[in-house]
């Protein structure tokens, strides 16, 4: 039967009726001609014909595709159900629909970041090369993958073993602007090979190839991504040939790659390529090209057709040893050089590139996924609650029909069309939804500093899942009632109805549901509880500095001077034009900027001993302290009579004192920083000491830090200072002052400005992604336990109407029936409180490592949840209770 | 309306033969629904009786298979009335069903006569 036909059937029963007509019309000429009556012609033919409306019947039968038509009529029939009891169908759409939608959204982002496999030809072949355990590497680390260094890709490079082709990559910050406020393009590395065994070809001009990266190259070309061409030069086609200035340097766009190429970075775009070549002439006398422990390039290679990353690594392990000696650096001690010479090179699958992302959201995705599972787990227990209480409130109905004929399949059917369509449209209100909470949540994860970039087109794997959540859902609430109901013998369920009490056994399967969620939703509650308040201890935790009223202001100088006095000189300069800024309380400089993800650490030796303990390393100008809000507790801060020809001094905090001197007292104590072979270890003396401070990140336990004076240490003055500003007043307003200072001071001064506390939110970023999430989602799965809890309870009261009035004709009074319902409720809140508190505590082990401050165990956490789903969970049920309680005797007992 | 000695054949007899008794007709030339009935019973000497209530869906089925097509036109007596008529592939079909039928026939023949001794 065809399709058409089915759509049509309507028109084809007209067509068919006005057939009917016609013939009666001919048979009744007929009639006439043979000499009848008008009438009686007219009676005659419809005799003959027989009954029409049964010949259209059997045509419209045919026309249309039996279970279709039959399913279509029961969703109609569910539509009608669902319109005459909105309250239920929006409880129930609602929930399907935030459930579907959180999975479907944080699913959507788990793809994104974890799953699919990189926009390239044949991704499946591509493996990233790089040190198997790489636990001590030391040397410097730039750019978001430092896995290699230089010099190993070209001995690497030189060797290539079943690979097809081999590249390298590393990220880097070009500034766009020509001095002022600095304007970041995302630059990307590359070696000659990179586009061409990626596959990639360019949407416009070329691409950089092999010729392009020869060691010298002078003028190389740089390549722009799709979105980089749109943003900065709207998409004009003449682009190619034009010059772009990146960190003050002059560069010719050769090309332009295809839209949806982003890199083999999945989370970062790219503005900028430039060929690995290019990197001495932004980095000037500073390059890493030579350097055997600077590390900031990833390799990637394509295995040959056949190869397998379990050969390949055999393969490079073997060469290994030859690499590792061919490259180490001289600057290493005897430690460092055993630890180097341990490497191996391995080869691991990459087809679904590498992130940065991935390795920081994973778990917080997985944890979360799982939260937002257990959200429709609940919502489906409600649902299937709902439905339970419908299917026993249409056990008559369904009675009457099962005894004039319809069939138990038909029936069940009909029910799984209701929830079939109760799925749909949640589903179908769950994909908008994760389409606007996903936009959300990758918005919440992008900051100024870092543009997340996630392409979250709805996949074909996307729409699957929330088909299959929908489809299991509906399964799940649908066929559960269904069964049931149909599992009842018509007589008894049509008697049901003048019983006096229900069976007891018809709540269990309900009380069962009630249960489950009060369990699971106090697991949920837990949850929240726990990271909302890990945020919150990171948020309070003393940090041994003032996180309010402080601008980080980092200035890129155009040329670096040659001598280091004249470097320092110049930078003293800057930085009392930056005090003098109207509304400027005070302003120091810092080597490190405090919780920034920076870091510098170093062994200390003191009595020429080499220290277990490790100690961070800042260098500051004086008035750090005093900006920072850092107490000075003994000694003095660094002066103006710290200069590079007066004995060294150091600021040590109080973990430094003790761990690494042994005493709580260090002034006038010496130390030595261990340095590289060969190089002077100068003494330091302690001249202050300093309350203990967070160092790189808000996480961590005070560690032993040791400051420095920059004053003393001017060869490790570079083209950057990073000043933390300390404004008196509002810190609105004073970037503004200061870009004009700086700019007054030499126009070619590159500026970005960022408050600390902005850098401080920015790096709590995960923490606070779990709180509002799993926040969002307690509350949630605890409103939706509530309405659980009040529809059992309230379902409960209704049937048991007769026999509540009963008892209250025989003499018990409205406190009894109120308690007796609440002992109801309190039986299946405490089982349910019981079994969530055995499940919670399991399954917050697995958050751990998200947590701050406090265990997964938590007791007053778990007394919290306890204690706020209880109250909830009484008020839901003394309301029906209240009602039970308000059973007129003589009424209920009159009722049938 | 059987009015002979031979009693008009049941229409579950002729479920598969109205079929073939159809495309037989409308191969002559279009017809509307009424005529074919007329037809079919003239030819057959009135043995054949056309049931109304099976003529139309059958009229239905020929056509959704497509072996005959359907038009509105004006009858002999000036009526609206939908004709059918013989498609290419009707044609092919009404060749088949008739050579198959013959096949029945004469198998049902050799059955029903006498057995030889």
């Amino acid at each position: 039967m065809g399709w058409g036909r089915f759509f049509r059937r309507r028109h084809w029963d007209e067509e068919r009726a006005r057939e009917l007509e016609s013939y009666l019309d001919l048979e009744t000429d007929e009639n006439l001609a043979r000499g009848m009556a008008p009438d009686e012609a007219r009676a005659a033919a419809r005799r003959k014909l027989g009954n029409p409306t049964l010949v259209r019947e059997e045509i419209y039968r045919m026309n249309t595709i039996g279970w279709l038509e039959t399913v279509g009529q029961d969703l109609r029939y569910g539509g009608r159900l669902l319109r005459s009891n909105p309250a239920f169908a929006t409880v129930a759409v609602l929930s399907l629909a935030l459930g579907i939608g959180a999975n479907t959204a944080i699913f959507q982002i788990f793809d994104a970041v974890r799953l699919r496999a990189l926009p390239v030809a044949e991704p499946d072949r591509l493996v990233e090369i790089r040190i198997g355990e790489r636990r001590a590497a030391t040397g410097s680390f730039t750019g978001r993958r430092p896995q290699l260094t230089n010099p190993l890709w070209e001995r690497i490079r030189a060797e290539p073993r079943g690979f097809d082709g081999l590249f390298a990559w590393g990220t880097g910050r070009f500034d766009l602007a020509a001095g002022g406020p600095a304007r970041t393009a995302q630059g990307l590395w590359v070696s000659g090979g990179f586009f061409d065994v990626l596959g990639v070809r360019p949407a416009l001009g070329r691409l950089i190839t092999p010729a392009d990266d020869q060691r010298g190259c002078a003028a190389p070309g740089a390549v722009i991504s799709h979105a980089f061409w749109q943003r900065e030069f709207g998409g004009d086609p003449s682009v190619v040939g034009r010059m772009i200035r990146l960190d003050g340097h002059l560069f010719e766009i050769v090309g332009v790659t295809p839209p949806g190429f982003f890199g083999v970075e999945v989370g970062w775009g790219y503005d900028v390529a430039l060929p690995v070549c290019a990197e001495p002439i932004l980095s000037g006398e500073q390059t890493v090209l030579d350097k055997q422990d600077a590390w900031w390039l990833a390799v990637m290679g394509r295995l040959a057709s056949g190869g397998s990353p379990a050969r390949t690594s055999a393969e490079l392990a073997a060469i290994s040893p030859g690499i590792f000696q061919q490259t180490v650096s001289p600057a290493y001690n005897v430690e460092d050089t055993k630890t180097y010479l341990a490497f191996r090179l391995g080869a691991f699958p990459a087809a679904t590139g590498v992130s940065q992302l991935r390795g920081r959201y994973e778990s917080p995705l997985l944890l979360l996924l799982a939260i937002a599972g257990l959200v429709l787990v609940i919502a489906c227990a409600n649902l299937a609650n709902l439905m339970l209480a419908r299917a026993t409130a249409r056990e008559r109905e369904i009675a009457v029909r099962l005894a004039i004929g319809a069939s138990r399949g038909r029936i069940i059917r009909q029910l799984l069309a209701e929830s079939l369509l109760l799925a749909g449209i949640g589903a179908a209100i769950g994909a908008l939804l994760a389409q606007v909470l996903s936009q959300a949540l990758v918005s919440f994860l992008t900051t100024k500093a870092s543009g997340v970039l996630v392409d979250l087109q709805p996949s074909g794997r996307v729409l699957a899942f929330t088909a299959g959540l929908a489809a299991f859902t509906c399964l799940l609430f649908g066929l559960a009632p269904a069964l049931r109901a149909t599992s009842t013998a018509p007589g008894a369920a049509m008697q049901a109805g003048g019983r006096l009490t229900d069976r007891r056994e018809r709540f269990g399967l309900r009380r069962g549901l009630v249960v489950g969620q009060v369990a699971l939703s106090l697991v949920l509650v837990v949850g929240a509880l726990l990271f909302v308040r890990s945020l919150r201890n990171l948020m309070t935790a003393e940090a041994g500095f003032r996180r309010d009223g402080i601008l980080v202001v980092t200035l890129t100088l155009p040329s670096l001077d040659a001598a280091a006095e004249r470097r320092l000189a110049r930078q003293r300069e800057l930085l009392e034009r930056l005090q003098a800024v109207p509304g400027v309380e005070s302003a120091a400089e810092a080597e490190i900027v405090p919780v920034s993800g920076s870091g510098w650490n170093d062994r200390i030796k003191v009595g020429g001993v080499v220290q277990a303990t490790i100690s961070n390393v800042n260098a500051v100008s004086p008035g750090f302290f005093q900006t920072m809000g850092t107490p000075l507790l003994g000694g003095r801060d660094f002066g103006a009579r710290d200069t590079t020809s007066s004995p060294r001094v150091a600021i040590v905090n109080e973990a430094f004192a003790l761990q690494l001197l042994g005493q709580a007292n260090p002034i006038g104590r010496i130390f030595q920083i261990q340095q590289r072979p060969g190089s002077p270890e100068p003494t330091y003396e302690v001249v202050g000491l300093v309350r203990n401070s967070k160092y790189r990140d808000l996480r961590e336990s005070f560690a032993p830090i040791a400051f420095l004076a920059l004053a003393q240490d001017p060869a490790a003055l570079d083209q950057y200072m990073q000043v933390m500003v300390r404004a008196r007043g509002p810190i609105v307003g004073l970037g503004s002052a200061i870009e004009r200072a700086m700019a007054e001071a030499d126009p070619g001064i590159s500026i970005t400005l960022q408050p600390f506390a902005e850098q401080i939110r920015q790096s709590l970023l995960r923490e606070r992604l779990m709180a509002t999430l799993s926040g969002f989602f307690g509350l949630l799965a605890g409103l939706l336990a509530t309405i659980g809890l009040y529809g059992m309870m309230s379902y409960m009261v209704t049937r048991r109407r007769r026999e509540i009035g009963i008892r209250m004709a025989l003499g018990a009074d409205r406190p009894a029936v109120v308690a007796m319902v609440m002992r109801e409720a309190a039986v299946l809140l405490s089982v349910g409180l019981a079994l969530g508190t055995v499940l919670a505590s399991m399954a917050a082990r697995a958050a751990r490592a998200l947590l701050f401050g406090l265990g997964p165990g938590d007791p007053n956490t778990l007394v919290m949840a306890v204690l706020a789903l209880a109250g909830v969970a009484a008020l839901a049920s003394y309301l029906p209770a209240k009602r039970a309680a308000g059973v007129e005797p003589t009424l209920a007992l009159r009722e049938q | 309306m059987p009015k002979r000695g031979t009693p008009p054949l049941q229409e579950d007899m002729l479920q598969g033969t109205l079929d073939l008794l159809v495309l037989k007709t409308l191969s002559v030339g279009p017809a509307h629904g009424h005529a074919i009935a007329h037809l079919i019973e003239r030819r057959s000497e009135e043995v054949l009786q056309v049931e109304h209530g099976s003529l139309y869906p059958a009229l239905h089925r020929l056509e959704d298979r497509g072996w005959i097509a359907s038009f509105w036109g004006t009858s002999e007596n000036n009526r609206r009335a939908r004709y059918y008529r013989l498609t290419p592939g009707g044609r092919k079909k009404l060749v088949e069903q008739t050579s198959r039928w013959r096949e029945i026939v004469s198998a049902m023949e050799r059955v029903l006569e006498p057995a030889p001794e």
